[in-house]
């Protein structure tokens, strides 16, 4: 934790505790005196969404483990049964499947919030990593989630996915038969998954821990990206960021809530209600929407090795992320040339997101067939997904090194104190010596 | 010990390279406990291969009379789609007449069936790009088309088209007579 202690216990059961293990003192640090950049925005509120939401997620989660039952006879039913006949079944199940999407909503708001900052860079690259890692496991763990059920889509998404890393040379098929506990996604794959959903949700939980010491060492970065200088540009955690992220919260969970009680499928595959049925495959084999994106960078490619390559390889591309940024500067608030492709980045993760959800070989624009090009139709969804992914790497391996080294930056101010105190609307307190250092 | 201290070497900690006895405790102390932990991790990674039961369930038998010219019928296989389909003249010749073209996997229709047997053809099901089931007649060769990722096969379950690495995947299989086969 940095800077000193304030905590002075005040009881005689706080001292005797004190002494013995300061647990108390410990609370206090991190979320109560815990000095905090005065200036962050609406964005930065999202980590604390997103510690409520693993919250929600491991206690319904708990509570559904009670009721379902992991056989590839009966999952299904089970399932069904606690949407209908288990009392408030339906509420924890809405809340634990729907909880999932509003989950990846807020990390993905949470990594582009981390981008456009800069909170990557040095000296918070462990936080970045550590964060990298938590999303790597949640996608893992939403996976084996969405298998539960063993609805249609749950069987084949399974049996789509695990087949990826029979992709790899020589060792793919036997790593794939040990995945599987048999010759196929069976009951013994079912109960795994099972086993390994409940579990790594509290491997998530202790690597938030190791993502929020790691934040705490060199405190939050904040909009403006400049370090925290003196006193004056922090404001204790409590109450400021304790009732600005709990008004966050409350919006966030209004949204949730709308999906949990008036749209509780709208999220979902229709054809997940449709029993896993191993002899059939649906027609349109698709991820749940936080997932599109990567599955739609594994069909650009036309080979599979490669493919499966290219999808670890956008993912992984997140972990180098701080040493393929030659900025000194953080935030791009100061770094107008780079927040264009910013920009262009984001629409661009949405577009793969569209690309994922559609055939291959759909038209992206419906009756234009003018755009062939030899045996390629460009107005094709897997064209356009090649486009989009090939931005997605540019993006980070050569727009990001490059503009670092030749964009002009603006000014960045000296202080997180500083643009507030010269306005010329604060002229009196502008006028002082070191504004920065008052009282 | 106290003699190697007064004795010839002035100090025992100094020179770490010089073999003692309390290194070799160390070094098979250390090697003990790799040796146990690896022991115990192997038993933990190998239990999550398939099982002897569900080994023991791995062969199944077919009649063949079930199935028409033309058609084709699915049964499950080690928990997987295995197609039975009998081909037809013209569908047979189509696969050998494609047994030269440039294909992604090369192997001739004759390989893919028994001797003698050429309107048996016997495949496991699932696509060989990510596992889906290949659905029959369809696709540019009259063979199967995945719905998935668009892969196509001709009448022989060579991949002809898509994305899809190797041919549809023929099991080990017996006639145990002329309309009775066993897979597995």
């Amino acid at each position: 934790m940095s800077g000193h202690s304030t905590y002075e216990p005040k009881t005689g059961i706080e001292r005797w505790l004190d002494v013995r293990l300061p647990i108390l003192r410990f609370a206090n640090d991190t979320v109560v005196t815990f000095p905090t950049p005065k200036n962050l925005n609406y964005w930065y509120t999202f980590g604390g969404i997103l510690a409520l939401m693993l919250g929600i997620q491991i206690v319904t989660g708990i509570v559904l483990a009670m009721h379902y039952v992991p056989h590839v006879d009966m999952a299904f039913n089970s399932v069904q049964r606690i949407k209908r006949d288990v009392n408030y079944g339906w509420l924890i199940q809405g809340m634990h499947a729907n909880g999932a999407s509003m989950f990846f909503l807020a990390v993905y708001v949470h990594m582009f919030r981390g981008l456009y900052y800069g909170s990557y860079k040095a000296p918070r690259e462990v936080l970045w990593i550590l964060g990298c890692v938590i999303y790597l496991v949640m996608i893992i763990t939403a996976f084996m989630g969405y298998v539960l059920p063993w609805g249609q889509m749950s069987f084949h998404g399974a049996v789509v996915i695990t087949n990826l890393i029979g992709a790899l040379p020589v060792v793919g098929p036997a790593i794939t038969t040990w995945l599987w506990g048999g010759f196929a996604v069976d009951d013994a794959t079912l109960n795994r998954f099972f086993s390994l959903h409940y579990l790594l949700p509290f491997v998530i939980a202790g690597v938030v821990a190791l993502h929020i010491w790691a934040l705490h060492v060199p405190g939050n970065s904040n909009p403006k990206g400049v370090e925290v200088k003196s006193e004056a540009d922090t404001v204790p955690f409590h109450p400021y960021y304790t009732v600005k992220d709990g008004f966050a919260i409350s919006v966030f969970l209004l949204l949730y809530a709308a999906f949990v009680f008036f749209a509780p499928d709208a999220l979902g595959d229709a054809v997940n209600y449709v029993k896993a049925n191993p002899l059939v495959t649906p027609a349109h084999i698709v991820p749940e929407w936080y997932l599109l994106p990567f599955y739609a960078i594994l069909r650009a490619l036309p080979n599979k090795l490669l493919g499966v390559i290219a999808m670890f390889g956008a993912i992984a591309t997140l972990f180098v992320l701080p040493w393929l940024d030659t900025s000194k500067v953080r935030s791009m608030r100061y770094r107008p040339a780079i927040r264009l492709w910013y920009f262009i980045f984001f629409i661009d993760c949405i577009v793969l997101g569209f690309c994922g959800a559609h055939a291959p070989d759909d038209l992206v624009i419906p009756g234009v067939s003018g755009l062939q090009l030899g045996d390629a139709n460009l107005n094709s969804f897997v064209w356009l997904s090649r486009f989009a992914a090939t931005f997605y790497f540019a993006y980070f391996w050569v727009i990001t090194p490059l503009m670092g080294l030749t964009e002009t930056p603006l000014k960045v101010p000296e202080s997180i104190s500083e643009p507030v105190l010269s306005h010329p609307a604060s002229a009196p307190m502008g006028a002082m010596a070191s504004p920065e250092k008052r009282g | 010990m106290a003699d190697t201290v007064v004795g010839a070497t002035p100090d025992p900690h100094a020179s770490g390279e010089d073999p003692s006895r309390r290194d070799f405790i160390h070094i098979a102390a250390g090697a003990a406990a790799i040796g146990a932990v690896g022991g115990l991790v192997w038993p933990l990674i190998d239990q999550m291969n398939p099982a002897g039961d569900t080994l023991a369930l791995a062969s199944i038998e077919f009649d063949l009379g079930k199935v028409e010219p033309g058609q084709q019928v699915v049964v499950k296989w080690r928990g997987k789609p295995l197609f039975v389909r009998h081909r037809t003249p013209a569908q047979i010749a189509a696969a050998i007449k494609d047994d030269h073209a440039d294909l992604r996997d090369p192997q001739t229709d004759e390989e893919r069936h028994k001797a003698g047997k050429a309107e048996w053809l016997i495949l496991v099901g699932t696509c060989t790009h990510l596992g889906c089931v290949p659905t029959v007649g369809g696709g540019d060769y009259g063979g199967w088309f995945c719905p998935c990722h668009g892969s196509v096969y001709d009448t022989s379950g060579r991949i002809r088209k898509g994305p899809a690495p190797k041919n549809l995947e023929v099991p080990t299989y017996a006639f145990l007579s002329d309309s009775k086969i066993k897979v597995g």
